[in-house]
């Protein structure tokens, strides 16, 4: 029989494919970071999208300059993993913060952060907190100078220490507020929980308004693009130790102030939840949120620092290859876990 | 309806894609007029291929043995068609090599009736009289792998078939060959499903079916005669519901011990076009030389689930259903999940080949690969509960040996990793090659330590 054959593509199975990719969960943690970039800049004016986009910028072009300087289409940039990194950083920073540490925070989580370790999905810290820690060693004092909101800076809520030049004082009243956790600890004053819950308090980009970020988190858990186990263990392993603080000495704050103080909320649904950072088995996530929510009220509670959320996370961040290890599943049809004999 | 659907059992884990059995599932099976050649590969089924026994020149008839059985692991191999024996010969076979075939040309006159149309007794003979008449009748699991039946139906020394299972799970998307049997032959499913409890001494049979397939249910509930112990059991609609360790696993709640078979967990797991085959067999004589075929995808003209005489070209098949579409690039034995590419319209359908798929550029887009995230959603799909992350950077490596460590060879390649994984990465693809490449290992390890004994024998004499 005379038959019109065509060409064929020859490749193995599967055929099928659930159509989501990495740039597609990327560009859905951006719209779900969308409701948080919002309140900021409700609560903070130009200033905030100033310091996201200085942050966006310095780790876009960097992943680009050292990925090769492809043309746009060939670059990694596409993968959206950088512009996430730029957002998150910048989430964790005050908003006064001058625009150029904001650009080198972003060159530095991304280099160090994560192309020294071989490019996303091989780095073992979670790069903007790596870019944080970083500002926040380099620069303590503009890292912890939290302006007050809006009505504080000038036109459109820009404040005038964000135009500093780099390396030099900039001499600026801006009026500054202390956050809700250090007065905490070094006021011993407490902050009513609707303010903590709306974000009207001072603090930085992100950590003010809790109910934005979970917000977002639920989109991303409904979807399934994020491991619900981590915020989830680490609300409760934070709730708590503090519980049990409070318990055996009443002047520590209790479990619910720090559920919705400083940068938990959005450390524990935008920074530990980095599947990269992260260990894998679903064991594995609840020890790792178990011991991040244990070390940031700790660390709260008993270090020099008001805040702990992101040393915790870097921390476990190290831990994540030896709990994966532990945690590896149970193969069907065996009695033990894998790497533990059969 | 409702109380079916909250009551459908499950494996843990798995995927699920979308079904797309639309376009054929309401069409009844129709039969393909013969074609003007049949090609019969002697590598049918899974062990040694079959031996012919006829000569080139003679006139064979539908239903005649061609080839004989190579073992015990092997099954006889019968005239898909009356005509006269033109060669045998090296013909493409679907695995992608060339393979010896009889190749027999139709009679256009023949009325094509069968050679032998008695029913068989199965109800004197003892069980391994049986098990040799299921031999001889050439049967293989017609789900896709064409293991040997009667392999499967000899209970070994010391074990015991408690229960049976029919498989009518059919998770691979398209696929509706088994749907359409339940709908249209429930008569000689039931008589397949007596003679199977009957071989292996089984008390009871399950029956497996995916809830996508309610009317099936309700037919075979309504068919079911009450003196055959089957309990029919709605499965939820999973890809990879229909694998044999995650349908014991769905019906019965066991795992099948790695390294070990199902009959170790006293459960013998047999497809539903399996059982139907035999109960044409033992029904009117009917030995293994059709089966059913889904012809679908979005590449094919007429889609429909036929009833196709082994050998028959691809080709033919295509031809039949109205030709492909200008933009088909990818053609399938089986399903889209499990299935094997076609490179050549030559190939003919063999015992095993449950779907014929022709998928068009959208579906056989290359996708551009990314650094794995981590994501783990492949360690959530996967259904024996292997870490998928891991052993593909360890594959990306080529470190093969710590793959073993990490239990690749219980991977049973279902695909639902490379499914699920968002950057694209190949995962299930190069588990296939790390696992052949570990398998010949052990052979050279092997062929080694028996030669070092040769010689240390010969030393020592």
């Amino acid at each position: 029989m005379s038959y019109q054959a065509p060409h064929l593509i020859l490749a193995t199975s599967p055929f099928l494919k659930r159509p989501v990719d990495t740039p597609m969960i990327m560009r859905h943690v951006l719209y779900a970071l969308a409701p948080a970039v919002a309140a900021a800049t409700w609560f903070f004016g130009l200033s905030a999208l100033a310091v996201i986009l200085a942050c966006v910028l310095g780790c876009v072009l960097t992943e680009w300059f050292f990925k090769g300087r492809r043309p746009l289409a060939e670059s990694t940039i596409l993968d959206g993993s950088a512009a996430v990194t730029g957002v998150l950083l910048a989430l964790t920073l005050p908003p006064g913060l001058p625009l150029w540490m904001s650009f080198l925070g972003g060159v530095v989580a991304v280099v160090f952060g994560k192309l020294v370790f071989g490019g996303l999905g091989h780095n073992i810290f979670n790069p903007s907190l790596v870019g944080r820690a970083f500002l926040q060693a380099s620069f303590p004092v503009a890292l912890t100078t939290w302006s007050a909101q809006r009505g504080a800076g000038g036109t459109f809520g820009l404040q005038a220490s964000n135009l500093a030049l780099p390396f030099l004082h900039a001499h600026v009243d801006a009026v500054t507020a202390a956050t809700p956790l250090a007065r905490m600890k070094f006021e011993a004053t407490t902050t009513p929980l609707h303010n903590l819950l709306v974000g009207s308090t001072a603090g930085s980009l992100g950590e003010t308004s809790a109910v934005m970020i979970l917000l977002g988190g639920a989109y991303l858990a409904y979807r399934r693009f994020l491991n619900w186990r981590i915020p989830l263990g680490i609300f409760a392993s934070a709730y708590l130790v503090a519980t049990l603080l409070h318990a055996v000495n009443p002047s520590y704050p209790d479990g619910t102030f720090h559920l919705f103080s400083g940068g938990l909320a959005l450390g524990a649904v935008f920074m530990a939840t980095d599947p990269v950072t992260s260990p894998v088995t679903p064991r594995g996530a609840w020890l790792f949120a178990a011991g991040t929510g244990a070390l940031v009220v700790i660390i709260r509670q008993f270090s020099g620092l008001p805040e702990g959320v992101m040393y915790s996370i870097l921390l476990m961040n190290g831990f994540t290859p030896l709990i994966d290890r532990v945690t590896q599943p149970r193969t069907y049809g065996t009695k033990r876990r894998l790497g533990r004999g059969n | 309806m409702i109380e079916r659907l909250q009551h459908a059992r499950t494996f843990r884990h798995g995927v699920h894609p979308g079904t797309f059995k639309e376009q054929t599932a309401d069409q009844l099976i129709e039969r393909m007029p013969f074609p003007t050649e049949v090609v019969l590969h002697l590598r049918q089924h899974l062990g040694a291929p079959s031996k012919p026994v006829v000569r080139v020149g003679e006139r064979v008839f539908r239903g005649q043995l061609v080839a004989e059985a190579g073992g015990f692991v092997s099954v006889p191999l019968h005239a898909s068609a009356t005509g006269v024996v033109t060669a045998i010969e090296k013909r493409r076979h679907p695995a992608g090599n060339m393979s010896e075939a009889i190749v027999i040309a139709v009679d256009p006159n023949s009325p094509q009736a069968l050679y032998e149309d008695a029913p068989h007794d199965w109800e004197t003979p003892s069980r391994d009289e049986l098990v040799r008449a299921i031999q001889a009748g050439g049967f293989v699991g017609l789900g896709g792998a064409a293991f040997p039946t009667h392999v499967k139906l000899s209970v070994p020394e010391g074990k015991r078939a408690e229960w049976v299972l029919i498989n009518g799970a059919e998770c691979e998307p398209y696929l509706t060959t088994d749907h359409r049997l339940m709908l249209e032959s429930a008569d000689s499913i039931i008589l397949g499903i007596r003679i199977t409890m009957k071989v292996l001494g089984a008390h009871k049979a399950f029956f497996g079916i995916e809830n996508n397939k309610l009317d099936a249910i309700q037919a075979l509930r309504d068919k079911i005669p009450a003196d055959l112990h089957c309990e029919i059991v709605p499965l939820e609609t999973k890809y990879p519901q229909g694998a044999e360790k995650m349908l014991i696993t769905a019906v019965l709640s066991r795992e099948v011990p790695s390294g070990r078979l199902p009959i170790d967990v006293e459960v013998v797991v047999n497809n539903v076009g399996t059982v139907a085959a035999m109960g044409d067999f033992f029904g009117y004589g009917q030995p293994l030389i059709e089966r059913v075929v889904t012809v679908s995808g979005p590449g094919v003209h007429n889609p429909s689930t036929l009833l196709i005489p082994l050998g028959t070209k691809l080709s033919d098949v295509l031809a039949h259903c109205g030709g492909v579409t200008g933009d088909t690039n990818q053609i399938l034995f089986g399903g889209p999940m499990m299935g094997a590419p076609q490179y050549h319209m030559d190939v003919p359908v063999l015992k095993g080949t449950s779907g014929i798929l022709c998928l068009t550029h959208a579906e056989a887009a290359v996708r551009k690969e990314y650094a794995c995230i981590r994501c783990s959603s492949c360690l959530d799909a996967c259904p024996v509960y292997l870490n998928p992350s891991i052993l593909g950077q360890l594959a990306r490596t080529g470190n093969y040996e710590s793959m073993r460590g990490l239990h690749l060879m219980d991977c049973m390649e279902c695909g639902s990793c490379s499914y699920v994984c968002p950057s694209n990465i190949p995962l299930v693809q190069r588990f296939r090659v790390a696992k052949a490449l570990l398998r010949e290992e052990d052979a050279r390890q092997k062929d080694k330590e028996r030669e070092e004994a040769a010689r240390a024998k010969a030393v020592a004499s």
